[in-house]
């Protein structure tokens, strides 16, 4: 197998709180290839925007990455100076947000948000970078890109201003598309266009995307593997139909169990009882264990740590000892 | 945006016109200007001749109309102690009003502005907290005292300012302007301070919390998120969103330059309207008080519509909505 685009190994994110230190990702590691798409899902809080936020440089402090290492294409980008770390955001590292309303800035026209972001990191000039970024809207699904360059962002509908976000996040190129909720804050119908988009993207231009969502539907539809997140830590990760179809994690159990289906009869959804501790309070062991069906002493005390099950990986201690059994 | 402008326009008439009513009340209720005009040996006949030459014995509802007439001429009669058209009186004190609130707006703008930024910018840093500290002297600080230290300083103890009057002055046609010569420059500079510092320590104020808003939105993250220097960010993205408000205060603001010029002026004895103002108060000279209340109303009216109608250029969303519902 060839190198992975984006290597991120065991990333710890702290925050510094006037209680202390808080960690909001400890010991997280994933790859994804080149043309891969990585989808991360996880409730609220799990760590998802955290994990994508510090692989494009972007936390804020008090936060810091406080362990591990990321890698783009084999180079270390976690500890970069911030002038090289921003040539890199944009150019190699696109990323997109949750809400395409205000990710634009008001008092601009789009294009001069894209030709502004295409000459800030390719040496073209005016007229070149105009050309791209009418090409870049009509690659995204634009109608009638030479018009509605000039328009501003408030003439667009939040699907149409989503695409012009995702063209903003491709003009330079970039390896990886990190993608924090992209379909969130828009109608269904336009999730469906927004996500088969940046599915097309990613298979055309060979770019890794981080697809970062709470949707499971958008995740089977769109990833190549999967990452489910609980309290900071994968749970567990694999190829994107194991993990839907033979969830191994109790908690990405209870997720899949969760989603509503057509299909499915009078069947009730299964709901996960308690909620995602907060981040001062992370239980003993594993942090799932006072919500998990299936806890067990050693969960209370000893922490699980991520063990290959067939092309899956999973943190949990039923899968320890006495593999078939225990699943069942 | 035509009918927009057109209805802006018809409801600054209408405040003129109630603020015209009220500067004509003053000829009503400030007593008697015939007493204040003539001497105690004037006789009564006498006193009647001036009451009819100045029309002050007509009904009151033609003394109103005979006066919104002429107001809206711009001829606002004769000063009592002058004896001299008001509005030559202020137009001839206007030039030296105007380039003093100029002034003071261009250094409160310049300064708030950039040290506005800097605070935002670089907030932990020793110099922007000595300017929030200097931003609350200049709020809390009243303008005449400011003043009177500034003359302290520079003009009395070092020397190097004059203490008051306008210096030299250019005359270019009706105008006349301090800007040309060296003395005309120097007695610019105290006078422009006292008067807009109040204005820079509000400016610096709205622009440093406005710049640490703007950098928390969105569009900056993701401006950010796009690679964007620094540089294009701070001074591209976040500053042109945070000239909005500074526009609409600032623009307000020259009303209020305008008219606490008053102070700044009786204190450097700087022969703009002002000073003219107060004293025309001191010698109850009604004629040109009622004149300059409608002028300042005029300033305040005007600089409302232009800044309504400049937001509009700035803000393209506006200029949207503002079509729509034209």
């Amino acid at each position: 197998m060839t190198e992975p685009v984006l290597s991120v190994r065991n990333l710890q994110v702290e925050f510094a709180s006037r209680r202390g230190t808080l960690r909001a990702i400890d010991d997280v590691s994933f790859d994804i290839a080149k043309g891969e798409v990585l989808g991360v899902v996880g409730e609220s809080g799990a760590g998802k925007s955290v994990t994508g936020l510090s692989v494009i440089g972007l936390i804020d402090p008090p936060g810091r990455i406080a362990g591990g290492e990321i890698r783009l294409a084999g180079l270390r980008i976690d500890n970069l100076p911030p002038e090289q770390m921003r040539r890199i955001r944009g150019k190699r590292i696109g990323m997109i947000f949750q809400d395409p309303l205000t990710s634009l800035n008001p008092l601009y026209k789009v294009g001069d948000q894209i030709v502004e972001t295409i000459r800030t990191h390719l040496n073209l000039s005016e007229q070149a970078a105009r050309r791209r970024a009418i090409d870049l809207l009509a690659e995204v699904g634009i109608p009638a890109p030479e018009k509605r360059i000039d328009g501003y962002p408030h003439e667009f509908s939040g699907g149409m201003r989503q695409r012009v976000v995702i063209a903003l996040a491709i003009c330079a190129e970039p390896e990886v598309i990190i993608a924090d909720e992209p379909t969130t804050a828009l109608d269904v119908s336009v999730q469906a266009q927004i996500i088969s988009l940046i599915k097309r993207l990613g298979r055309d231009h060979g770019t890794a995307v981080m697809l970062v969502t709470h949707d499971m539907g958008v995740i089977a539809e769109t990833s190549d593997r999967v990452a489910v997140m609980y309290a900071g830590r994968i749970a567990e990760i694999g190829p994107v139909q194991d993990v839907v179809r033979n969830p191994l994690h109790p908690y990405a159990k209870g997720l899949m169990g969760a989603i509503p289906t057509l299909a499915g009869e009078d069947k009730r959804l299964v709901q996960i009882p308690g909620s995602m501790p907060r981040l001062s309070a992370i239980p003993r062991g594993c942090s799932f264990n006072p919500r998990c069906a299936f806890a067990f002493d050693r969960c209370r005390v000893e922490r699980p740590e991520p063990q290959p099950r067939g092309a899956q990986s999973v943190a949990c201690h039923l899968y320890d000892t006495v593999p078939a059994e225990s699943a069942a | 945006m035509l009918a927009f402008t057109l209805r802006r326009i018809v409801q600054a008439i209408a405040v003129m016109f109630a603020v015209g009513i009220i500067a004509f009340s003053m000829f009503r209720f400030a007593g008697d200007p015939v007493n204040q005009m003539v001497g105690q040996d004037t006789t009564i006949a006498e006193r009647e001749a001036i009451r009819r030459s100045l029309g002050l014995d007509d009904p009151v509802i033609l003394q109103f109309s005979h006066y919104a007439a002429n107001a809206a001429q711009f001829k606002f009669g004769i000063s009592y102690q002058f004896r001299l058209p008001v509005t030559d009186l202020l137009i001839e004190r206007m030039p030296a009003t105007l380039e003093l609130a100029i002034c003071a707006t261009v250094f409160a703008m310049v300064f708030g502005i950039l040290m506005g930024v800097y605070s935002a910018l670089k907030r932990d840093t020793v110099l922007a907290k000595l300017f929030q500290a200097v931003s609350l002297v200049g709020i809390s600080l009243p303008t005449f005292l400011i003043g009177i230290l500034l003359i302290y300083l520079f003009a009395v103890t070092l020397g190097w300012l004059p203490s008051f009057g306008r210096g030299e002055v250019v005359k270019l046609g009706w105008w006349t302007t301090g800007l040309l010569t060296l003395s005309g420059l120097k007695a610019l500079i105290m006078p422009s301070i006292t008067l807009g510092l109040f204005q820079m320590t509000l400016i610096m104020r709205l622009v440093r919390a406005e710049m640490l808003e703007v950098l928390r939105t969105d569009y900056i993250r993701f401006a950010r998120a796009r690679g964007l220097t620094t540089r294009a960010i701070h001074f591209g993205h976040a500053l042109k969103n945070t000239l909005i408000p500074v526009i609409t205060v600032a623009g307000l603001q020259f009303g209020s330059v305008i008219a606490f010029s008053i102070i700044t002026e009786t204190v450097f004895q700087w022969p703009g309207m002002g000073l003219l103002f107060v004293q025309a108060v001191q010698n109850v000279d009604i004629p040109i008080m009622a004149a300059y209340l409608l002028m300042v109303s005029l300033i305040f009216v005007t600089i409302n519509l232009v800044v309504d109608i400049l937001y509009t250029v700035v803000d393209p969303r506006l200029r949207a909505t503002v079509g729509r519902a034209a």
